[in-house]
């Protein structure tokens, strides 16, 4: 463990009793509460973080927030995580950390914390809680006013806590704030997206920075989702790099960076430092590291005559090198001298020996979230920066985001921009908000111009960094716009610079002002990148939330799960329900066990759970018509009591959805959809009725899940129900097929259709979910001397295959007729029109190449063709291109047919029925024969029993 | 109607997990399924005789404005659309309830459909009600937006409810769902309640100011 | 995520709502009476502007009712939202 030798014995943010141990790249440590990992590491003497991602070259704390491109680490423990960048990684106990060459790994093992998410609303929504920022907030929230303060630090006061100034004011905003029952100041909280209509995200980092201490029950990480009626960005600026040679060492950091190390934490950057700068700004930073004791060897300023400021520093002691640039740095690779060398001279330079380079290039403001709402950008040519400038959203800028600002000016900005915001929204300022006096003398100086400067003349272009996280330099700059390249987005994607996990922050202007000199164009003709979300890097974990495991997507149920569950069935996912595939008995396999269900609907008594097909109740004196209308075929003349089968088409004629339809009574019908479709056959049936067909007396009400339907099928089901229904007549005149009774089942109302999806005798069963088990049991109970089996979605797949009964979406895809399918009989020729009729008379309809629904017998009955294979007509296979004649739709083992089969679309199929096919399968030709689809029962003898 | 002791509501197997937790949250949440209400869906022009006929039979008027709930003699009626309405009642009372309304329409053009079991209906009630559904509900739940005397249709987690403000002074709501998702809502909700339920959980009620506060405010200076 | 204003339940999410197409393409009175040409017209050709497009929206996670929006396709702003029947207003 070493010492904390760049700690000064006072002053900071951090919590000097609450000392804390970590380790980084294996080496112990100590540090305080209120660190970050790289305020920590500099107080122990550590400046290199890792090594660049291409050249390999050593990187240190070059930033001290959010921008950081440099110091990027892997997280150990407690859970490991790549990329975090070390500034803005609270410490904690126990932390341990690793440097990076550029790249970090995943963990190998779940997460086990918790992420979620919360919706809010607010008036207002305030990012960024520096001054002016504080100032908007606690003016708008004295109205009244839902007002949200966001901020990614763990403590309100942004740029202050760096200056050390006003921060009483900062803690008693904050206080007002916590009070105040319509205000939710979420602190650590990163606002990373700005979307329409004012929908913001942000993540809140809340445990964290707890370490093992984090307690379970509480999300590690929240995405809020505001949905803002204003917002006010307060997002302040960032300081901008310069390009000059070696200026990627350890040693070399922003100005504004290393005064919030010595301000907010206490810590010196280093003991003899040189300040690179082109404004004033960095001026104050030197003054600050003066007074904490860093020896400033000189303040090389490229301005000819930097004006005040510059005076101050020199009365101070502070040698200021007017007109000077530095051009290059040595050192092993930490900073240990530095070049600075007259502008426009030909000069040797002077060398000066420092430990620390503090580098200003100037000021960009924070625009990102602007941008990413759609706020218009112009370039100020004294900021050389981009600032907002219209935007066609609620939004407002205040403070630094808008441009240059003092200390007074963005409290006034922030506090004019809050009142007007509520203001706008209709609450009354009661009480003005008092401002304090501002007494940042840096700022309150009359400050003279900045200077840009983007290439430093002197300094080598192949060593002169613009992105740093990419290892991008002037050289490389030059490169793109040599091989011809005016766009800067363009000389994004072919150099990568502004790509990394920091966008460019710190570098992105200084990428354009380069490649603006390079083209010899003014910077603000030639415009920035997009600016994109995530603002900041943002972990999967937290985007997924709670939608991740078990709750990833909704798991539809029947009222049966729980007893397919207890007797051990397979479940297959049909949309989002969770349907019974198969029940496997001990040591059998799926096969084994289709083929046994199978065999028990076709020979005894088999039961399935049918609840999940789409149920609409269809009432109103124009009912009929309505049906009339979607169905292929006539549903006006169904007479009560009884049941037809019915095909819907698109008005492109394609078959959209099928199922059965059932007359109640005059006036009412119920509808089947396939258990996919359900939701979407109701809405094309109101959008029907509510915007073409207003005047059809027709209501549409979904009762998908008022009942629990059970399929009871085989040529003994007869018998069972009959044991089960004393009042009902069970035998085949009284109950013919397709006719549905009430009646009672087990002594639970009961409505029975005879209904078959097998071409056995079968029933359906429809009752109340409540009563399903109930029934179910009694079924299997009452169905046990004929050795009743449960079975799934396979075997009804495999049943109703083999009497070529199509399924929508398997067999057809959208571009299917109810021809194609050889279901003409269902498409009636005497209605005037019905939904995709009259597609049904476009030559594309008929086609003689169309593809038809047919069956399959490869020639060997053992081969289970997969589905999707294609069909070919010769073997072996002739030069490509080969002609594709179709594919392979579904694919069974028959216990019928005691062989493998399928059905299949086939260009003209139905005049191919005896011909011989192929599959190319694996590397093999598998020679098939092409059969009607109906394959099993062809004359319908077994439906009665 | 079957024998009741037969009946299994959609949410049967959870009641003893919603238990626990409303138990757990010592007080700041109370999540039950409130099974088998009778639930009749109600479809007329609001502006025809109908609507008065069923007013008057039911002793109330079905609510005009969109999104909002009229309460009267046990009974709720919840907009659902501008000619569609969902009027719940006590459990077993839906034939009562149907054949009311079918009276009182008499041969206009109506729906009156009994879907009592098409949802189950969960009560999400406490302190901690509106900070639960907002985990998963994009809808502002704040009492100036989603008041007494308001109801919503929209989407809780990934499943479509009808979220219906139960009291004026105790925060409470019964959230209304498709009984196939029910299940996966209860999930959903316990997961989402651990935040409020966990052992100390009046301590975790406050947890988020807790732990946001900065803990080092002390050495400011 | 736009907010997009439902005629009856005001502003809502956008993921609650279901895309309908271009609105004011009637069905045809009487297809049987139209060429293919006339027909594949209705079938398959849709405005496509930049600017303001009539769509059809449905509220399918609240209300279930269909309605008509007037949307920027280049801004997504809604400049109007009316109900089926009613003409579409003149957008400035």
């Amino acid at each position: 463990m070493t010492a904390q030798t760049f700690r000064l014995p006072q002053g900071g943010r951090i919590s000097r009793e609450e000392a804390l141990t970590f380790s980084f790249d294996g080496q112990e440590y100590t540090g305080f509460r209120g660190d970050t990992l790289a305020s920590a590491l500099l107080a122990n003497g550590v400046h290199q973080i890792g090594t660049s991602v291409k050249l390999g070259r050593a990187r240190g704390v070059f930033a001290a927030g959010s921008e950081e491109p440099n110091a990027v680490v892997q997280i150990e423990k407690p859970f490991p995580e790549p990329m975090l960048q070390a500034t803005a990684v609270e410490l904690y106990e126990g932390l341990a950390a690793s440097s990076l060459p550029g790249r970090g790994r995943l963990a190998d093992e779940p997460d086990p914390a918790r992420y979620d998410a919360v919706h809010t609303h607010c008036d207002l929504l305030v990012v960024g809680a520096g001054p002016a920022g504080l100032a908007a907030a606690a003016a708008a929230a004295r109205t009244g006013a839902r007002v949200i303060l966001a901020d990614e630090q763990p403590e309100l006061g942004g740029s202050l806590l760096g200056t050390g100034t006003l921060l009483d004011w900062a803690a008693d905003v904050g206080a007002e704030l916590d009070a105040a029952p319509e205000v939710r100041v979420l602190r650590r909280t990163t606002v990373f997206g700005h979307y329409d209509d004012n929908y913001v995200l942000a993540v809140e980092r809340r445990t964290g920075h707890l370490g093992e201490k984090a307690p379970a029950h509480l999300s590690r990480e929240r995405v809020w989702r505001i949905r803002a009626r204003r917002v006010v960005l307060a997002t302040g600026a960032h300081e901008r790099s310069l390009a000059f040679g070696d200026n990627d060492r350890p040693g070399v950091m922003l100005a504004g960076a290393a005064r919030t190390y010595v301000n907010r934490y206490g810590v010196l950057p280093g003991r003899r430092a040189v300040v690179f700068t082109t404004n004033d700004s960095a001026y104050a930073a030197a003054l600050d590291l003066a007074a904490a004791g860093v020896e400033v060897a000189a303040v090389v300023d490229t301005r000819p005559e930097p004006g005040e400021a510059a005076r101050v520093a020199a009365q101070a002691g502070i040698e200021v090198l007017r007109g000077y640039a530095v051009t290059g740095t040595t050192g092993e690779p930490h900073v240990t001298s530095v070049t600075a060398a007259a502008l426009g001279e030909e000069s040797t330079g002077r060398e000066l020996a420092a430990d620390l380079l503090l580098v200003s290039g100037g000021w960009n403001p924070v625009v990102h979230l602007y941008s990413q709402a759609g706020g218009k950008l112009r370039h100020d040519e004294a900021l050389g920066s981009f600032v907002p400038d219209t935007c066609r959203q609620a939004v407002e800028v205040a403070g630094a985001a808008g441009g240059p600002a003092s200390l007074p000016a963005c409290l006034a900005d922030g506090a004019s921009a809050g009142t007007r915001a509520v203001e706008a929204e209709g609450f009354a300022i009661r009480e003005p908000l008092q401002l304090p006096a501002a007494a940042d003398s840096a700022t309150s100086e009359p400050s003279s111009p900045a200077a840009q400067l983007w290439v430093v003349p002197g300094a080598d272009p192949d060593r002169s960094f613009v992105d740093l996280q990419r290892d991008v330099t002037v050289a490389d700059l030059a490169r793109a716009t040599g091989a011809g390249l005016r766009s800067v987005e363009h000389v994004k994607r072919y150099t990568t610079a502004g790509t990394a996990h920091d966008q460019g922050k710190t570098s992105g202007v200084l990428a354009s002002g380069v490649v603006a000199h390079l083209l010899g164009v003014e910077v603000g003709e030639l415009g920035t990148t997009t600016f994109r979300s995530p603002y900041a890097p943002v972990s999967f974990a937290a985007l997924a939330g709670r939608d991740r495991g078990a709750l990833h997507d909704p798991v539809r149920v029947t009222a049966l799960h729980d007893w397919h569950i207890a007797h051990g069935a397979e479940f297959e996912n049909v949309g989002q329900w969770k349907r019974p595939w198969y029940y496997p008995r001990d040591g059998e396999d799926m096969t084994a066990a289709v083929l046994r269900e199978c065999r028990a609907a076709r020979e005894g008594v088999a039961l399935m759970d049918a609840s999940t097909l789409g149920k609409i109740e269809v009432r109103g004196p124009d009912a009929g018509v309505f049906l009339d209308r979607l169905y292929t075929n006539m549903m006006s003349n169904l007479k009560v009591g009884r049941i037809r089968y019915g095909v819907m088409c698109g008005a492109d004629g394609m078959v959209f959805d099928d199922g059965t339809v059932i007359r109640l009574a005059e006036d009412r019908y119920l509808t089947t959809t396939t258990t996919g479709n359900a939701a979407a056959v109701l809405e094309w049936m109101e959008e029907w009725l509510q915007t073409e067909w207003p005047e059809l007396k027709v209501h549409c009400t979904s009762v998908t899940e008022q009942w629990a339907t059970v399929a009871l099928v085989g040529p003994r089901s007869r018998d069972v129900l009959g044991s089960l229904a004393p009042h009902l007549a069970v035998d085949n005149t009284d109950f013919p097929f397709m006719t549905w009774r009430d009646t009672e089942v087990a002594g639970i109302p009961a409505r029975v259709c005879r209904i078959s999806f097998s071409g056995e005798l079968a029933y359906e069963i429809n009752v109340l979910p409540w009563y399903a088990t109930a029934l179910w049991e009694a079924l299997y109970e009452a169905g046990r001397p004929q050795g009743i089996t449960p079975y799934g979605t396979e075997t009804m797949h495999v049943l109703r295959a083999e009497k070529g009964y199509p399924i929508v979406g398997q067999d057809t895809d959208g571009t299917v007729t109810p021809q194609d399918l050889g279901m003409s009989w269902v498409v009636s020729k005497k209605k005037r029109d019905f939904v995709g009729k009259r597609s049904h008379a476009r030559a594309d309809a008929s086609r003689p190449d169309r593809k038809h629904l047919v069956g399959l017998l490869p020639d060997d009955p053992g081969t289970l063709l997969p589905e999707g294979a294609h069909l070919v007509a010769d073997a072996p296979l002739p030069e490509p291109p080969v002609p594709m004649l179709g594919h392979v739709t579904s694919s069974y083992r028959s216990a019928a047919l005691g062989r493998t089969f399928a059905l299949a679309l086939v260009k003209g199929g139905r005049e191919l029925i005896g011909d011989r096919l192929y599959a190319p399968v694996g590397g093999a030709l598998v020679p098939v024969t092409v059969t009607s689809s109906v394959l099993y029962d062809p004359e319908g003898a077994r439906r009665d029993g | 109607m079957g024998d009741t002791a037969d009946r299994r509501s959609p949410l049967a197997h959870t009641a003893d997990r919603f238990a626990a937790a409303t138990r757990a949250s010592g007080g700041a949440l109370r999540l039950a399924e409130l099974p088998f209400l009778a639930q009749v869906n109600v479809r007329l022009d609001p502006k025809g005789p109908a609507a008065d006929a069923v007013g008057l039979a039911l002793g109330m008027t079905l609510p005009l404005e969109p999104n909002t709930v009229v309460h009267g003699g046990g009974l709720t009626a919840v907009w659902l659309g501008p000619d569609e309405w969902l009027v719940v009642g006590p459990p077993g009372s839906q034939e009562g309830l149907q054949e009311k309304v079918r009276t009182a329409i008499g041969s206009e053009h109506a729906s009156v459909v009994d879907v009592s079991a098409q949802r189950t209906t969960l009560l999400v009630a406490g302190r901690h009600a509106r900070d639960l559904l907002a985990h998963g509900c994009s809808l502002d739940l704040h009492p100036r937006s989603l008041g007494a005397g308001r109801c919503a249709q929209t989407t809780l987690a990934r499943a479509q409810v009808v979220l219906v403000p139960r009291d004026a002074y105790k925060p409470g709501f019964w959230v209304l769902v498709r009984s196939s998702f029910a299940s996966y809502l209860a999930d959903w909700l316990l997961d989402a309640a651990a935040e409020y339920t966990a052992p100390k959980a009046t301590a975790s009620a406050h947890a988020t100011s807790e732990y946001a506060m900065p803990q080092f405010a002390e050495t400011s200076s | 995520m736009l907010l997009i204003p439902c005629p009856w339940c005001g502003s809502r999410d956008e993921a609650e709502f279901h895309y309908g197409g271009q609105a004011h393409v009637p069905y045809p009175e009487d297809p049987a009476s139209l060429d293919d040409t006339q027909w594949a017209r209705y079938l398959f050709f849709r405005a496509n502007p930049k600017g303001p497009l009539a769509e059809r929206w449905c509220h399918t996670d609240g209300c279930r009712r269909w309605f008509n929006a007037v949307r920027n396709t280049a801004t997504h702003d809604i400049l109007a939202v009316y109900k089926p029947g009613e003409p579409r207003p003149v957008i400035a």
